[in-house]
């Protein structure tokens, strides 16, 4: 093969651009490292860059791996905002010193207290609730109750939950920690594994197949995959079809919930770009698309949910503070652990 | 030569040095719960996988380089296919598939009215699932060097063999087998290494394996440190054993001094040939079509919400990637494997093998490796020039397609290094020192004696590297550049959000690429034979 020298030239122009440049270095932009995977989050940075011309770079990964390479990079690193989906990590982002504070009269008014970091360091935005969903077909929700009821031995081989790998069952874990104390929560992990109807496989959505198909009768999951489900059309939105979803420990604490949230970090370069775009992320247009494209909760109580979300019910959630989660999950893990949940 | 395996060696050597920093009490609850169950669910992993592979690597390549067939052809290169679609793929496919909510359980128990608990039926998500997943999509390996090996041997040997009175099972299990062991251990290590690294298929099916720890470590625990020490044990233990493999084979030897004429085909007929294709198409079918199918109907049932152009661009970047890795890490294969002939003492020997371990490691925590360094690198460099210049020159590697590169080198050295070596070995010595003795120097001896003795082998390294870049996730994830996606990531992110449908597109479109350099392969060996 020959290649003409004008192609010679442009093969050296992109092998050198893709080898070298380093991040974008314009003038308006805001750079994301996000836990929260593209699809997910890019339509909604899509609107914030036509509403306001600043360019969103975007990298998504692991929570903890994109903590660790924000770290790594120190203080020239080109992320300007830290976007996790739990709470636990933007903990961990804080205590490794890799946030600064954002302190903005907007989103202290809008976000709940326990809903965000109590120096100003990061945010929550939007809300999910881990809930029991059960067979309509053979389950009566008068029977069901609260989470710590689920470790009743009329239950026994009829709970489907997935591993305690997964950090949904962590910060459920940990928020027991925090209001029920560490004993009570050993005990409750102990009492759960011993109803499991299968050992711990898939993620949230084959637990509601598996209730769905008969497998069991109850599943610890999180509210969007359920509504996720309902939206997919064919077999999935049969088996979830099949379900239903009860809110626990109504008459205590409340359900356990999480938040995806965000912080701007130490290295930032472009602060008030990123503080423009978490205030967006926490305004009204975003507040509405988690609920109706990703099924979350909004994080602020003057704006109601979906639709969708509203068909399943008013729901008191738990207040305890989300950075307790953050603190006591590796407590979590350790309990889990002992407790022989896989 | 030594240069070179330091730099590729130091992300490895960042793992193992995390051994000296101090043990935290976190040690002492692993040890007491979980720690033992992941050794042994791990163990049993590799021991079934290794088993798996063998059987159906070796019968594959028995079949396709030995015996002649109808279909023999076709099976010579659709055997490899299997390799192109990512062990987490396929559980996701066989789950959808056999799990109890899918069509083949719902469809049993609508037609014998069963309900829960009524019937048996294996469970796909256990540690025997994870088996049979990883075995289909990683005996290609031992397939593909077995293969060569089997083609390179010589006629004299194995007519030698049958003339003493071996049938053609004798001959393969103690003449033709032992004399591919090179390759067979390459491929099977290489095989080995992959399930240790494994995470996906894993953590999907619920089974506790050792990465399990050391990402739950790492993740849950919130203890990076404690987890990277898991992982430099992970890499001890495979060091060992390929010392304990180098040693049982010190003084072996798998050159042979008859011309190079490949053997003769055993001609299968009747009922023989039919059983040969019986068991090539049960092996392709399980291993490629199966899942295949499973991943267009997916696709096709998606196919209105698919956005084309963003799709192009993944495969556009997904091809490019796999291509400079593959190249990159062939010629580095190519400088170790060949200064280790030249200079076969233990240094070389053993530095080579630490920089090869790459492949070990689950890719996050290699991707660890490699971007502390970078980024300490960067941040003296910008330091230097801050207090010197009073100019910053911010980070100048990490984050760029150079790191991704060199991090898919470190991972993926090991590949083409055992294809490269295991090709090497079955040179004679005596060439090189004739060559030598007719005035060549040793990069002469490479490039017009070697190399053309090794197309297949060479070509077998390229394959297999660019293959595995293409399905490359985790390395990927956290080292790229802003805005920069591959199929792999495309997928993985779907997937991992449980939109399998959607993941399917992606999937098929690594599967399909993946195809190319297979089919590509087969025309440039040759309109007859192909050797690799």
């Amino acid at each position: 093969m020959r290649f003409s020298r004008s192609v010679l030239c442009r093969a050296a122009a992109f092998v050198a651009a893709t080898l070298i440049a380093p991040a974008s270095l314009a003038a308006d932009v805001v750079n994301v490292y996000s836990a929260r995977q593209e699809a997910l989050i890019k339509p909604i940075l899509d609107r914030f860059t036509e509403e306001s011309g600043i360019k969103v770079n975007l990298i998504t990964g692991g929570g903890d791996a994109l903590l660790t390479r924000l770290r790594s990079e120190g203080r020239n690193s080109p992320a300007d905002i830290l976007l996790t989906v739990d709470a636990g990590r933007l903990y961990r982002a804080r205590e490794a010193g890799v946030l600064q504070p954002l302190h903005s009269d907007f989103l202290k008014k809008v976000v709940p207290a326990h809903l965000r970091d109590s120096q100003d360091y990061w945010y929550g935005l939007s809300v999910r609730a881990r809930v029991i969903a059960y067979a309509r077909d053979r389950i009566d929700p008068a029977q069901l109750g609260s989470y710590e009821d689920l470790t009743d031995p009329k239950w026994r081989n009829r709970l489907c939950v997935r591993s305690s790998s997964n950090i949904y069952n962590q910060s459920l874990m940990a928020g027991m920690i925090a209001t029920e104390g560490a004993d009570a929560a050993a005990d409750w992990a102990q009492g759960l594994v011993v109803n499991f109807a299968r050992p711990p496989q898939g993620g949230d959505r084959d637990q509601i197949k598996a209730v769905g198909a008969g497998q069991c009768d109850l599943a610890l999951v999180n509210s969007y995959y359920y509504g996720a489900m309902l939206q997919a059309g064919g077999e999935e939105q049969a088996a979830a079809e099949k379900v239903a979803l009860f809110f626990p420990n109504q008459d205590g604490r409340g359900t356990h919930i999480n938040v995806s949230g965000a912080g701007i970090t130490k290295a930032a370069t472009n602060v008030e770009q990123a503080k423009a775009l978490i205030e967006f992320l926490a305004g009204e247009e975003a507040q509405h698309w988690y609920a109706e494209t990703n099924n979350e909760y909004p994080v602020r109580e003057d704006i109601e949910p979906s639709e969708r979300l509203r068909a399943w019910g008013e729901f008191k959630a738990d207040s305890v503070d989300v950075t307790e989660l953050g603190r006591l999950n590796a407590q979590a893990v350790m309990i889990m652990d002992r407790a022989n949940w896989k | 030569m030594l240069l070179a395996t330091a730099i590729i060696a130091v992300p490895v050597l960042v793992i193992v040095a995390s051994l000296f920093g101090g043990f935290s009490p976190v040690w002492e609850h692993l040890l007491q719960t979980v720690l033992q169950d992941y050794v042994v669910n791990s163990l049993l992993l590799m021991l079934g996988v290794g088993t798996g592979t063998l059987v159906l690597g070796v019968t594959g390549a028995w079949l396709t380089a030995m015996c002649d067939f109808p279909g023999r052809r076709f099976f010579n290169w659709a055997l490899l296919l299997p390799m192109a679609i990512p062990a987490y793929i396929i559980a996701y496919t066989y789950t959808g598939m056999l799990d109890y909510a899918g069509p083949v359980q719902s469809a049993l128990r609508a037609a014998f009215g069963w309900g829960y608990g009524d019937y048996y039926f294996p469970a796909i998500r256990s540690l025997g699932g994870a088996v049979c997943m990883l075995s289909l999509v990683l005996y290609p390996y031992v397939y593909l060097l077995v293969r060569v090996a089997f083609r390179e041997q010589s006629t004299a040997v194995l007519e030698a063999s049958r003339s003493l009175g071996k049938g053609p099972w004798q001959t393969l299990f103690q003449v033709a087998l032992p004399m591919a062991r090179p390759a067979l251990v390459a491929g099977m290590s290489l095989a080995l290494m992959e399930t240790l690294a494994d995470y996906g298929t894993v953590a999907y099916f619920g089974v506790n394996a050792f990465t399990t720890g050391i990402f739950r470590t790492w993740y849950g625990l919130g203890e990076l440190q404690t987890a990277a020490q898991l992982a430099a044990f992970l890499l001890l233990f495979v060091f060992s054993l390929f010392l304990l493999e180098h040693l049982s084979r010190r003084r072996l030897r798998f050159h042979h001094n008859s011309a190079r004429q490949q053997p003769r085909r055993i001609q299968l007929r009747s009922w023989r040939a039919l059983l040969a294709c019986a068991v090539a198409g049960l092996i392709l079918t399980a291993g490629f079509v199966l899942p295949a199918l499973q991943l267009a109907s997916w696709a096709i049932e998606r196919w209105a919400d698919t956005d084309l152009a963003l799709f192009w661009q993944l495969i556009r970047s997904s091809f490019s990637l796999a291509a400079m890795a593959a190249v990159a890490c062939l010629l580095i294969a190519l400088l170790l494997g060949y200064g280790k002939r030249l200079h076969p003492g233990q240094l070389e020997q053993q530095s080579t093998r630490i920089a090869a371990m790459g492949y070990a490691v689950p890719g996050t925590v290699i991707a660890v490796g490699v971007l502390i360094p970078f980024a300490w690198l960067d941040n003296r460099i910008d330091g230097f020039m801050r207090s010197h210049f009073d100019y910053s020159t911010g980070l100048l590697l990490s984050g760029t397609v150079t790191a991704l590169v060199f991090a898919y080198v470190v991972r993926f050295l090991s590949v083409s290094l055992q294809s490269v070596e295991s090709g090497l070995a079955r040179i004679r010595p005596s060439i090189d020192e004739s060559a030598r003795s007719l005035g060549l120097k040793p990069m002469a001896v490479l490039r017009r004696v070697h190399l053309p003795m090794l197309r297949g082998s060479l070509a077998t390294a390229l394959l297999l590297v660019f293959v595995d870049v293409l399905k490359e996730l985790p390395t990927t994830l956290i080292l790229r550049p802003f805005n920069f996606n591959t199929l792999a990531v495309r997928a993985h992110e779907l997937a991992s959000d449980e939109r399998l449908a959607d993941a399917a597109l992606p999937a098929l479109a690594i599967v399909v690429i993946g195809l190319l350099p297979v089919i590509l392969m087969n025309r440039t060996a040759g309109s007859g034979e192909p050797s690799a």
